[in-house]
């Protein structure tokens, strides 16, 4: 447990198996090692991004600390409360602390509900305000991320992808949380819509005083928003560090090589840089490579990344990488 | 204008909805030579997609109609050829990969055999030569064990071996354009490395031209020579890469090179947004169809549509504001 006041979250060794069964009686053939043993944490006010390729766990880790999902091992301290060994009833007076954005605003939001109904059913669930009271709330929300309040009475299908996610980012804020796992908030808008969501979520953080989890892939958007930023492949975190030491001196070949490959929009410096096309596909998370677990891709990869996994060690003062030719 | 391999005048496309006529691409004109790759940029709805489905005559109409336009490929008009002929065209000498891997392959059949029927179309190949050139096309894309995969299905394939698969069948009848529409969208960042690479080596290995539909300013600006930024079906600006990214003229260009925060920024800086949503045009504008979402829009912007004018050498903008000058252009 941490007696460090400035952790909000705190998660230690966090294991996330989704068994995978066969046959007419449902026999468990194998595992999906989606998270597999992830341990970082999260100052109030700050913002961790989570970065990697699709199939790499970052949604999972995020929804796994919401309690979302029940982690299959490990522990997630929030406000020094370990989330992992509360009651659903717990769990659910927890959640007015931490929220959390959806990556689809089509999907995330009930197409029979009104905005009014969206935005303020945390507020019925949790019993903070009823009647009159909650309307007023729902328009004051819809305010803060600059939403006409007269929309309160229609339907998620008349509002464009951007104006979605604004309903979602309201009823994330409705409970007043102090942490919220932003899933790819902005992966499924267009570029112009993108930059007014990113820009409001800043704003928020100023205004409330939240702690973002920010999932994404997009790695020029990641190291816009984020304080601090963690790689994840295949279920681990390979590396961590403060934003502008991981983007300017990247240590895993697997970051350098995600680095390498975010297109820059500027012809003269795309054409300077060196390139690190990276060979093949992600491997199974069901039956992950042994030792580490990037060296099937890795141009470095020596005898002992079969062997031994490496761990996730320190390199600087808020810098760590997994990987033995570091 | 014999050096140029396609060129597309005044194109118009209509789709009737239920809410009224769309105008979804309004007087769409531009060239491609021979070998040289151009970007096609824009938001979703913007009418890149549908430019290039109209090129191809792929509207289904109804609802979709080809109202004016001509678009000459070695010498004949696209638009009016018969079904037949285009039929030949389209997969032969013009090709197109899509969006998305996941569906544009049909599932219940075998890579193979959806390779070989286009050999055995096309090109009249028997069934073995058609199997024996599809090894061959595999192998080019690098799909690894390419002889083995041919009796694979696509479920079996990955996103991104699939785009591969649908590059190696656009490029079976050695096409002259190759369409690529968002190909690499679906994709991982990495995987989507591997297949901007690809491209380009192959466009450098084959020679074909290529027109490549993205709505990513980043993506094009390592790939293409010269760029067309469309908005609500108008190109609204067009240039080479290099003059296009140093010095955009258009309001929306700029907006959409500021919206975009970049790797290789040293600063941190709140991102310029664009306010607004993109139109949709139930008719034909009077106006500048970006004026509602312009910060420079002066009353003369309201008054009539900008066209497409030459600003410096090779680089034209539908714009009546000098966006460095911040003054009326004429």
């Amino acid at each position: 447990m941490s007696a460090n006041n400035d952790i909000l979250l705190q998660v230690e060794n966090l294991f996330m198996h989704f068994p995978i069964y066969r046959g007419v009686f449902r026999k468990q053939v194998g595992v999906v090692h989606a998270v597999d043993g992830v341990s970082f944490d999260i100052k109030r006010g700050e913002t961790l991004g989570l970065v990697g390729e699709s199939g790499c766990g970052k949604t999972t880790t995020g929804r796994a600390i919401l309690q979302l999902y029940k982690p299959t091992a490990g522990y997630v301290f929030f406000n020094d409360t370990d989330l992992t060994t509360l009651k659903d009833e717990e769990i659910r007076f927890m959640r007015r602390e931490m929220q959390m954005i959806f990556q689809d605003p089509y999907a995330s939001l009930n197409p029979r509900m009104t905005v009014m109904e969206i935005v303020g059913e945390p507020l019925v669930v949790h019993g903070i305000a009823s009647g009159k009271q909650i309307q007023e709330k729902v328009e004051q929300l819809l305010e803060v991320v600059k939403l006409n309040p007269a929309f309160a009475s229609r339907y998620p299908h008349e509002f464009s992808g951007g104006q979605r996610q604004r309903i979602g980012v309201a009823r994330a804020l409705a409970l007043q949380p102090s942490f919220i796992v932003c899933d790819e908030p902005i992966s499924a808008l267009d570029v112009s819509i993108q930059a007014q969501v990113v820009n409001l979520l800043e704003d928020l953080q100023k205004e409330f005083n939240l702690t973002y989890l920010f999932i994404a892939h997009d790695l020029s958007m990641v190291r816009h928003i984020s304080d601090r930023v963690a790689v994840m492949y295949l279920g681990i975190i390979v590396e961590i560090a403060d934003r502008n030491d991981l983007y300017s001196s990247p240590l895993h070949p697997y970051t350098q090589a995600l680095l390498s490959a975010v297109p820059i929009p500027d012809p003269v410096s795309d054409a300077k840089r060196r390139r690190r096309v990276l060979e093949g596909d992600v491997p199974s998370p069901v039956n992950p490579p042994s030792g580490c677990r990037f060296r099937t891709r890795c141009w470095l990869a020596d005898k002992i990344c079969e062997e031994k996994v490496p761990e996730l060690r320190k390199i600087a003062n808020s810098h760590a990488v997994a990987c033995h030719m570091v | 204008m014999p050096d140029l391999l396609l060129d597309v005048q005044g194109l118009e496309t209509q789709f009737k909805t239920p809410d009224g006529i769309v105008h979804a691409v309004n007087g769409v004109s531009f060239g491609l030579k021979e070998g040289e790759t151009l970007g096609l940029v824009g938001e979703s709805g913007c009418g890149k997609t549908v430019t290039v489905l109209s090129v191809l005559r792929l509207i289904a109409s109804p609802p979709g109609k080809i109202t004016a336009g001509k678009a000459f490929f070695l010498g004949k008009d696209l638009l009016q050829m018969s079904s037949e002929d285009i039929r030949h065209v389209r997969g032969g000498q013009i090709a197109v990969v899509f969006q998305d891997p996941m569906t544009s392959l049909n599932p219940v059949l075998t890579i193979g055999a959806q390779m070989e029927e286009q050999l055995m179309l096309h090109l009249g190949m028997t069934r073995k030569q058609a199997k024996s050139r599809s090894v061959e096309l595999l192998e080019k894309v690098g799909i690894p064990n390419a002889k083995d995969r041919l009796p694979d299905y696509p479920h079996q394939f990955s996103g991104g071996m699939r785009q591969r698969v649908m590059i190696a069948m656009a490029l079976s009848c050695d096409p002259q354009i190759l369409i690529a529409d968002e190909p690499t969208t679906a994709l991982d960042v990495t995987i989507q490395a591997q297949i901007i690479e690809l491209v380009k080596r192959l466009r450098n290995e084959l020679g074909m031209a290529i027109i490549w539909i993205t709505h990513d300013l980043g993506v094009i600006a390592g790939l293409a020579r010269r760029v067309s930024v469309m908005y609500g079906g108008y190109i609204i600006e067009e240039a080479s890469v290099e003059e296009l990214y140093a010095h955009p003229q258009h309001p929306y260009t700029i907006g959409l090179l500021g919206s975009l925060p970049r790797l290789d920024s040293r600063t941190h800086q709140r991102l310029f947004s664009i306010n607004g949503l993109p139109p949709v045009l139930y008719a034909i504008p009077q106006a500048c169809p970006f004026a509602p979402r312009c910060k420079w829009v002066m009353e003369h912007c309201w008054k009539e549509n900008p066209m497409l004018e030459q600003v410096s050498p090779d680089h034209r903008a539908a714009c009546w504001v000098d966006t460095k000058t911040g003054r009326s252009r004429s």
